[in-house]
């Protein structure tokens, strides 16, 4: 037996999560960004993640964007395998960034890469980004996921010579990029794989909450230790977490691709089944 | 220290400030971005900017209200600095700096650096005036806004030389040097 997945409720619930990805932040974002607060030393970077805790509970209370720079619609799909889908995803994603363009409001971001013209409801080839995964069960879990363009813009995919150290790549990478990206940061780090794979893991690696394993940690400590700071004026909270996926790769190959997130990493999920949907 | 700046500033008002001050910031300021700038290159500026402040920003509008208003990334615009300057700007409003401009700006403008992300606390600050050039489209135009107490912001770059996010660039510069010659 199949669940039938209909159309009108994916649309649904992904204009609600796109629009409460950008008015609140998961808590466990807002929860790192007050204990850095807390343990800033440095003035200018104390005001400035006061700022940003200020500006959280007014996006909350007046429900409007945290951030003017509503990003380019991501969607995380995961996949029920017992799940029958009879429609075009592409399509009704798109239709669910147009219902949420209008609504929240988000502003028009997505242009042609060569006209530069904007399509003007932040949809076109390509637009929405969707990311599929397929999975157990009978329900289809969807995440929003809007990427700005400023912590977008400093991500990088290095194809490293295997003797290499892929550690000291994101170290040197983070130091040349991290001001413009609106630290404190969030870091997904894909290592391995092919060139694209490298950067899917590490768009992926955002998606989930930071780890805390050895090989994070170490490189939260020496990110931390470069005194960048939150915006860039100095601090010691350059970033707040840090996830590494990993791939195997060719024997001569190793992919190590970086993918930014600034303070504001917004996503928000619904789970859509046979019944309709429900916020996650 | 805290300050309060009005536009439009005087060169006197410029000089007062230091890097590392507060400020906040009260009356007219022009939104511009990648492609106003270009227009103001191309077409003239559509307005007086002598002793203006420019805000780099492309904010979300709604039925003539200012929803969202934070900075964008300022290094984009430094090809335009100079021109800015000599169009009469005093204050550059942004995030991330001009890197590399601290000796064009010196005794005539300052860089004021707003949290960035913040588009809502930055909205509460400010009015909505009128669009200029609005062919660019909402997050492109020249939008006149009337600031009020706009701030916390600080003075990343001010008219002496100072550049905050320099003086971080070249500590993170001999940290990362430190800890190769370590290794």
């Amino acid at each position: 037996m199949y669940a039938n997945i209909n159309r009108q409720d994916l649309v649904e619930a992904a204009a609600d999560c796109l629009g409460r990805a950008q008015i609140a932040l998961p808590p466990w974002v807002e929860e790192r960004i007050s204990k850095a607060s807390l343990e800033e030393k440095n003035p200018v970077a104390r005001s400035n993640l006061q700022a940003m805790l200020d500006n959280l509970r007014i996006a909350r209370e007046q429900e409007v964007p945290i951030c003017q720079d509503t990003g380019l619609a991501v969607f995380h799909l995961e996949i029920g395998q017992q799940c029958s889908i009879k429609f075009d995803v592409n399509s009704a994603l798109a239709e669910a960034v147009r219902l949420a363009t209008r609504k929240v409001p988000l502003r028009p971001n997505a242009v042609d890469p060569i006209s530069r013209k904007n399509t003007g409801d932040n949809t076109g080839p390509g637009v929405p980004w969707i990311m599929t995964e397929v999975i157990e069960g009978e329900t289809v879990r969807i995440t929003a996921f809007p990427k700005g363009a400023g912590s977008e813009n400093m991500s990088v995919v290095g194809m490293l010579n295997p003797a290499d150290d892929p550690l000291d790549f994101v170290v040197r990478e983070v130091a040349k990029r991290a001001a413009n990206a609106c630290p404190p940061l969030f870091l997904g780090i894909g290592i391995g794989g092919t060139f694209d794979e490298a950067a899917a893991l590490a768009k992926r690696a955002l998606l989930r909450e930071p780890k805390e394993g050895p090989l994070e940690m170490g490189l939260l400590s020496r990110i931390n230790a470069l005194g960048i700071g939150p915006m860039g004026l100095g601090g010691s909270n350059t970033a707040l977490g840090i996830r590494i996926e990993t791939a195997c790769c060719h024997t001569a190959s190793l992919p190590v691709a970086v993918n930014f997130q600034c303070w504001a990493n917004r996503s928000a999920s619904a789970l859509v089944r046979e019944d309709g949907w429900i916020v996650s | 220290m805290d300050r309060i700046l009005r536009t439009p500033a005087k060169l006197e008002d410029i000089l007062d400030l230091e890097a590392g001050d507060f400020v906040s910031l009260s009356g007219r300021i022009y939104t511009a971005r990648d492609k106003a700038h270009a227009a103001i290159r191309e077409r003239g500026a559509p307005v007086d900017l002598v002793g203006s402040a420019i805000y780099h920003c492309g904010p979300i509008m709604q039925d003539g209200r200012v929803i969202c208003a934070g900075p964008t990334t300022s290094s984009r615009l430094t090809r335009y600095t100079e021109e800015m300057l000599d169009r009469g700007v005093r204050i550059f409003i942004g995030k991330g700096g001009l890197p590399g401009d601290s000796g064009l700006i010196r005794g005539r403008a300052v860089y004021l650096a707003y949290t960035g992300g913040c588009g809502a606390a930055a909205a509460r600050q400010l009015k909505a005036v009128r669009s200029h050039l609005p062919d660019l489209g909402m997050a492109e135009a020249v939008w006149e806004l009337e600031a009020i107490d706009m701030g916390p912001m600080i003075v990343a770059m001010d008219a002496h030389g100072r550049d905050i996010y320099e003086e971080v660039r070249s500590s993170v510069r001999t940290r990362l040097a430190g800890k190769t010659d370590s290794d």
